[in-house]
């Protein structure tokens, strides 16, 4: 890269998560950005403190502790910018957020099928739960389908509905009902309102909503034909809406705006643009997948051939909502990946107790076998309800399976946190079960988004703190799919070092295999299957790839797709242990 | 690093916001003195609302209906009547089908609300007005013992708080609760049967404040008329021995029991008033400070969740946890005389 495509700049990075908030600085090193250090405070949004802007400056210091400069005014305690020749202070700043209450969300549309769903897909990229539908199929009265709205209390309106040009007639009447709902609430809570439909009513939806709504915003049509389904624009004006929200639910948002100069974007965006934005960089052919197991809320974003799915599911967040996974998974499902035996009240109670006070950490070992037992669930749960989003050309082979990807990248503080890398690398493995074969990175600095909003200042910055190896290589992993009986042989697989020395290993079926393979070094591998199984290459075809290392090596992952447990709990949770023991404990 | 404060305090000054959830009109006046059952604010809002549609009826322009519609905004309408008319060979009518308000006509429209609902906001504890919120309520200010807890189910009396509890494990069962508790606010260990919740609102009792609760009763609570106060959480877990020392030493005593939802976004925590009166007016708590030896800690997680201790030293780094974790944290002295490490964020001040 040329020293003339780097703006010298130096950027200091803030999320504020819903536990945690984090303080990271970029600069420019020998003529390439890196990612220099990270700060960690507990995040301050909640009662008692309810002000971001204390966790981010205990963050900051955290961060001049470890950097050894001076980032805050040792008088008033404001951020100093732009830097000074002393060393001190920092060129910019951008920001992402995730703490803040679940975004209460009506969705509004004419058709069940087309606009509704895309409706739907489009608050689901942002930390929201949908709390009412309204469409045509709805056969209630326009008063009551306000009522319903009013009593919903929503935060936001995502509507949508008809084609560019075509019906108007019945949006005309959603929005009627919108318009009267938002003029019944008291004016400080008023709803954001998101109006992605027909472009031809646009200044119609801005003189019945506008003059309503807490804040009206109108985007491109999501749905401008029947076939095409565009939801990237409207998704930003989104994200743009939802900080607006923040804004007044939280305070210490303005001030991360003066600082970044707006440039405060809510997390899951971030890390979604990111994505997409890899995904063109590097080509690639089939997909990059990146989960984030976090309080607030679990994240999928995949990019298939620079189309984004992004899914922001907070039912599934390890925080405040942790207790509603019970709503959509049975106790039975989060104790099948526990080596521990606990009766399910215990779990049960386990939910509520931690839903209490999300920012505690596990103290014991058993408390963490837990923790990691429910993220995989919730992982599993997200991984499984985004992928019924993912584009047409991202198929699996098989249904229960995931499409082939090229890559993920796994974050937030249930994956990060795991006490030993090989935790984190089995946790994904269970939760997301990928197919054939890929690397799997590990962003323990939660910098996939930052990397996200820093974008917005700068695009080089991405890329090359990306290429300078901010994120953890866990490993290479070959997934293997094969009808066999548990303890069958089911691939041979060799692995032949740049110097020519050779790693082999018999693998059967159930079991994991490692083939060491250090960070930053490449081999051959060769696969041979055994029983028509798939090892990435096609059902019993052998070949060889060039694989690159990781903190675990190559890592052959023979315990099927999807992943077969046992049934017998004594057996689940010796085999378990095993597969801890595996990855290193 | 900064601490949040759990407030478990034998006398202190509180000072509450008591707000309508809806706008209506305060009856109270600062420096007004206040009991818990006086109603301080009260608004009438409709849960239903009509919207009649005149122009369609008639089949005519939203401009043309607007001028047949015979009622304005505010207008109070009786069940049927008339709204809007058309005169001719063939007159018809729009009637109010419920007596209502109107809340806007136009657009050949009329929007009706219907159903009226009066809520009474009770000043829920004794003491002085110190502010009035327009159209939406009082802030209250009083002195008293007050013990937060975890867990509301969302209502508030108050009453003669009358002590069940022995030990701070002690599970509270349908069998201890007689009529001589009928009208009293009850203090209990653990609650683990539907039973319990139920016989109490037999009698009926004026509220519950419990150590814990299991998480499957969170419906049926929801359902009781009376305020239930979770102090620890849930599950089989005792009472803190803060809380069990001074509610179980304040028996007999008048107490609020505030079982409003934990908001993590508000101030609102439920919580537990026993006012007392003082001479001079004790000073407001801090809501948070920073972690420091010699300050009374609760544990929020196992393995001594609910355990009350005193931190003896403050790690500086990271320190390496059983779990495998690392994080900032302090050893503890608990009562029992041992000592444990424990992460900071795992901790709460008790003051």
């Amino acid at each position: 890269m040329p020293a003339s495509l780097v703006q010298n700049e130096s950027i200091l990075a803030i999320d504020v998560g819903a536990t945690v908030t984090r303080a990271v600085m970029f600069d420019v090193v020998e003529g390439q950005y890196r990612f220099i250090a990270s700060g960690e405070s507990p995040s301050t949004a909640e009662a008692p403190f309810r002000d971001i802007g204390i966790g981010v400056r205990e963050a900051i210091i955290n961060l001049q502790n470890i950097i050894g400069a001076t980032l805050l005014g040792t008088q008033d305690n404001n951020l100093i910018a732009p830097s000074q020749p002393d060393g001190s202070g920092v060129d910019a700043v951008v920001a992402t957020v995730s703490a803040g209450p679940t975004v209460k969300t009506v969705v509004v549309g004419l058709l069940s099928d087309v606009s509704v769903q895309s409706a739907r897909r489009l608050a689901e990229s942002t930390y929201s739960r949908v709390v009412e539908t309204l469409d045509l199929s709805d056969h209630r009265r326009p008063d009551q389908q306000m009522d319903s709205i009013v009593r919903s209390r929503p935060d936001l309106v995502v509507l949508a509905g008809g084609t560019d040009g075509g019906a108007s007639r019945s949006i005309q009447k959603m929005l009627e009902a919108v318009g009267l709902a938002c003029y019944l609430m008291p004016l400080e809570k008023r709803p954001m309102v998101l109006y992605a439909g027909n472009q031809k009513l646009a200044s119609e939806v801005q003189e019945m909503l506008g003059g309503h709504a807490g804040k009206l915003q109108i985007s491109y049509n999501i749905r401008p034909s029947l076939e095409v389904e565009d939801l990237a624009p409207a998704s930003y004006e989104l994200a743009s809406l939802v900080m607006k929200l923040r804004q007044r639910q939280i305070k210490g948002i303005d001030e991360l705006n003066l600082w970044s100069a707006g440039i405060v974007l809510p997390t899951a965006y971030a890390r979604g643009r990111m994505i997409r934005f890899l995904s063109k960089l590097y080509d690639s052919t089939r997909g990059l997948l990146s989960v984030n197991v976090g309080a607030s809320a679990t994240s999928i974003a995949a990019g298939f051939a620079g189309e984004l799915t992004l899914g922001v599911y907070p039912q599934f967040g390890l925080g405040e909502n942790l207790a509603g996974i019970l709503q959509y998974t049975e106790v039975e499902d989060i104790m099948r990946w526990l080596q521990l035996d606990i009766s399910p009240n215990t779990l049960r109670e386990y939910l509520f107790q931690k839903s209490l006070y999300p920012s505690a950490i596990p103290a014991t070992m058993d408390e963490q076998a837990i923790t990691q037992a429910i993220a995989r669930q919730a992982l599993y749960l997200s991984v499984r309800t985004a992928q019924k989003d993912f584009p047409a050309n991202a198929r699996a082979m098989r249904t229960g399976l995931m499409p082939p990807l090229d890559l993920i990248i796994g974050g937030g503080g249930a994956v990060s946190d795991g006490t030993s890398l090989g935790q984190s690398l089995l946790l994904l493995l269970d939760g997301i079960q990928p197919v054939g074969i890929l690397p799997i990175l590990l962003d323990q600095n939660n910098l996939l988004p930052l990397l996200g909003a820093a974008s917005s200042r700068n695009h080089y910055l991405p890329v090359q703190v990306i290429e300078s190896g901010a994120f953890i290589g866990l490993g290479t992993v070959v997934s293997v799919i094969a009808s066999a009986s548990y303890g069958d042989q089911v691939l041979r697989a060799r692995l032949t070092y740049s110097d020519g020395t050779e790693a082999r290993a018999e693998v059967k079926f159930g079991g994991l295999e490692i083939l060491p393979l250090p960070t930053g070094e490449s081999a051959r591998l060769s696969l041979q299957p055994l029983r028509r199984a798939d090892a990435g290459l096609g059902p019993g075809k052998s070949g060889s790839v060039t694989v690159t290392g990781g903190a675990l090596g190559v890592v052959i992952d023979a315990r099927g797709r999807p992943l077969q447990l046992p049934s017998d709990p004594v057996r689940r949770r010796e085999l378990i242990k095993k597969w801890y023991y595996t990855v290193g404990g | 690093m900064l601490a949040p404060v759990l407030h478990v305090l034998p006398l202190t000054t509180i000072v509450r916001e008591r707000l309508l959830p809806v706008l209506g009109k305060v009856n109270a006046r600062v420096n007004q003195r206040v009991n818990p059952t006086d109603i301080v604010a009260e608004a009438n809002f409709a849960r239903e609302h009509v919207l009649l549609d005149v122009a369609r009826t008639f089949g005519i322009s939203a401009v043309a209906a607007d001028k047949l519609i015979r009622v304005k905004e505010g207008d109070r309408l009786t069940e049927g009547a008339l709204v809007a008319e058309k005169s001719g060979l063939f007159g018809r009518s729009v009637k109010a089908p419920r007596a209502g308000r109107v809340m806007v006509a136009g657009g050949g429209q009329v929007l009706m609300e219907v159903g009226d609902t009066r809520v009474e906001l009770r000043a829920g504890l004794p003491g002085m007005v110190t502010q009035v919120i327009a159209e939406r309520g009082v802030v209250i200010r009083t002195s008293g013992a007050l013990v937060q807890g975890v867990w509301g189910n969302g209502r508030i009396d108050n009453g003669l708080m009358v002590s069940l509890l022995e030990k701070p494990d002690d599970i509270l069962t349908a069998d201890r609760l007689d009529v001589s508790l009928r009208g009293s606010v009850i203090l209990g260990g653990h609650v683990r049967d539907v039973e319990t919740l139920r016989v109490a609102a037999e009698l009926p009792i004026r509220g519950l404040v419990i150590s814990s609760l299991l998480s499957s009763l969170i419906i049926p609570a929801y359902q009781m008329r009376y305020p239930i106060l979770v102090l620890d959480g849930f599950g089989a877990l005792p009472m803190n021995s803060a809380a069990f020392k001074l509610l179980t030493t304040s028996n007999k005593r008048e107490a609020t029991v505030n079982a409003e939802h934990f908001d993590r976004y508000s101030s609102n925590r439920p919580e537990v008033i026993i006012p007392l009166p003082v001479s001079t007016e004790p000073e407001e708590p801090n809501s948070y400070e920073a972690f420091a030896v010699g300050q009374t800690v609760r544990m929020r997680r196992p393995p001594h969740a609910g355990a009350i201790g005193s931190i003896s030293n403050v790690h500086p780094g990271l320190s390496s946890l059983p779990s495998g974790l690392r994080a900032r944290a302090a050893d503890v002295k608990l009562e029992n005389g041992e000592t444990v490490l424990v992460p900071l964020v795992n901790l709460e001040v008790v003051g």
